[in-house]
């Protein structure tokens, strides 16, 4: 199986791994996935209160490398967007920016429900005002 | 040390030069036809042919006169099975097999199924051996075959053969055993182990691809095949087409190798992978070995790595050729159904990789590929947020995922 440059670059170099605190009521947490599909994605968002934008983002992805580049890819996306900037990324970006297979489409949809899932966290905690984390969405 | 590493050798090995050397006066020298019987040429080909099923035959404690050249391992399983179901179909309609057969086996008895007999498919315990008492159980009066695997490709368990041999002649059903990993790796005897049908390969004991052998027992049984291929009537009538005289040295001069070789290879090999098992045990933790250690081939390790995806794994390690159970790695999106069948649970079965030690391996491959193997699953699992829960104390069996 060949991987794209893009793909490579992001396993090789994967941007922006690691947690944030997730009992921050500004994080945003999603996690999506299962462990008997092969992949698990976490990935948390920052935000900042004030302006809405997204200041800080981070993964950490169990799965094939497009799984990982995919997650990789988002993280740097998110960076600097506005939440509702960010829901406007769609699964068929990250496909044409990664040129992912077909076979690995589902990776990017992944991402995009893990993007939707933090977001979702995100605001839930800022209706509820209160600092409850998902461990699994 | 040269680069890529192959360790991939139950999937294929390279072919020993010297089985090269045997074979190459066949394609142009000694070209006859091995069924031309008034010329030298024919009588030169089909003196190779006899001296490789000789070599093949002595490999396996057989007669030359069992041996049925064909074009591989599925070509023989397809021969064995639906040959014995349709030449013993007055006698029976049912044949049992296991759940970790390889699909040349499965597929072929679906087949069967399909066309009106029934096929009982083994569990498995969870080191990968069979039950024998479930296999005594499954036997009724209707029952014309059983098809067990010498040794499994994915994760080398090797299954009593012998012990199931013994059962099948007791109540005189046959008995078809897939040899392809364990011929020419482990001493394999047909008598010893009452076998009446053995299927061979060259591929995987350093011979050529597209040729293999059926070992069909001619005494205590005699037993009889209804050819799959209409033609010319070679070999005994089983198996019709030309045959392949440069594949057949090769595969008698690699049968004859690995006799010679067999007990120090085996050794060497064994020292390697308990080497490799060892050094990924002591550095790594949470990895699990896949199948019994005690029954195994001696040059096979499958061993699952907790919470490193498997492709993910091969795509850090892309200069050493190994192979893993999980669904990204398969034609059919699905985990190892070997592993499966294991009761191996589909989190575990997408970590693992399977290591195939060959005759060409060095110690210093072995130890590059264990460096390379602990530094990646390093990298991967501060990647992974599994190995991140289950630090943090979070049971992951108790986590419910959303699936997609």
């Amino acid at each position: 199986m060949a991987y794209s440059d893009k793909v490579l670059d992001h396993y090789n170099n994967p941007r922006n791994v690691g947690s944030l605190d997730k009992n921050s009521p500004n994080v945003g947490t999603g996690m999506v996935g299962a462990t008997e599909c092969g992949d698990v994605m976490k990935l948390q968002l920052m935000v900042n209160p004030e302006s809405g934008v997204i200041e800080d983002a981070k993964f950490k992805t169990f799965g094939c490398g497009s799984a990982i580049a995919s997650s990789s890819l988002a993280t740097e996306w998110l960076k600097g967007k506005t939440v509702d900037q960010a829901l406007e990324i769609k699964n068929t970006d990250i496909v044409n920016e990664l040129s992912l297979p077909p076979v690995k489409i589902h990776c990017s949809v992944l991402a995009e429900d893990a993007i939707k899932a933090a977001i979702g966290d995100y605001k839930k905690k800022r209706s509820v005002g209160t600092a409850e984390a998902v461990t699994a969405h | 040390m040269k680069k890529p590493v192959y360790l991939d050798n139950h999937a294929t090995t390279p072919m020993d030069p010297r089985v090269l050397e045997a074979m190459l006066p066949y394609f142009t020298k000694v070209f006859g036809n091995a069924a031309s019987r008034n010329h030298s040429f024919g009588w030169e080909a089909e003196e190779a042919v006899e001296k490789a099923r000789k070599q093949i035959a002595d490999l396996i404690g057989a007669n030359p006169k069992e041996i049925v050249f064909t074009s591989g391992a599925t070509e023989s399983n397809n021969l064995a099975i639906k040959g014995v179901a349709e030449m013993y179909a007055e006698k029976g309609n049912h044949i049992i097999t296991a759940a970790t057969e390889h699909k040349a086996i499965l597929d072929t008895c679906k087949k069967l199924e399909k066309e009106g007999c029934r096929v009982t498919y083994l569990p498995l315990k969870a080191d990968g051996l069979i039950d024998l008492d479930m296999l005594r159980e499954a036997i009724t009066d209707k029952t014309i075959l059983v098809s067990i695997m010498y040794a499994n490709n994915e994760i080398g368990v090797l299954q009593p053969v012998a012990e199931i041999g013994a059962i099948c002649k007791e109540r005189g059903v046959l008995f078809h055993s897939d040899g392809v990993q364990a011929v020419g790796k482990v001493p394999v005897n047909v008598i010893k182990d009452k076998i009446d049908l053995l299927s061979i390969t060259g591929h995987k004991i350093y011979g050529p691809k597209g040729v293999g052998a059926l070992y069909v027992r001619r005494k205590g049984p005699r037993v009889q095949l209804t050819a799959q291929m209409d033609g010319g009537g070679h070999e005994r009538g089983m198996r019709s087409g030309t045959l392949n005289v440069p594949g057949i040295v090769g595969l008698g001069e690699a049968c004859a190798i690995c006799q010679r070789e067999m007990e120090t290879e085996s050794a060497r090999h064994r020292q390697m992978r308990d080497w490799l098992k060892n050094k990924l045990e002591s550095e790594l933790d949470e990895t699990f070995i896949n199948g019994s250690m005690e029954h195994r081939l001696p040059h096979n390790l499958n061993m699952s790595f907790a919470y490193v995806e498997g492709e993910s794994l091969l795509m850090g390690i892309n200069d050493i050729a190994v192979s893993s159970g999980s669904a990204c790695t398969s034609a059919t999106l699905e985990p190892s159904y070997v592993l499966k069948a294991l009761g191996v649970g589909d989190d575990l079965a997408h970590t693992s990789i399977r290591f195939g030690i060959g005759r060409f391996n060095t110690q210093e491959e072995v130890e590059y590929t264990a460096d390379r193997m602990i530094e990646v699953v390093r990298k991967l699992r501060d990647l992974s947020p599994l190995y991140e829960m289950a630090k943090e104390g979070v049971d992951l069996s108790k986590v419910q995922w959303a699936a997609h």
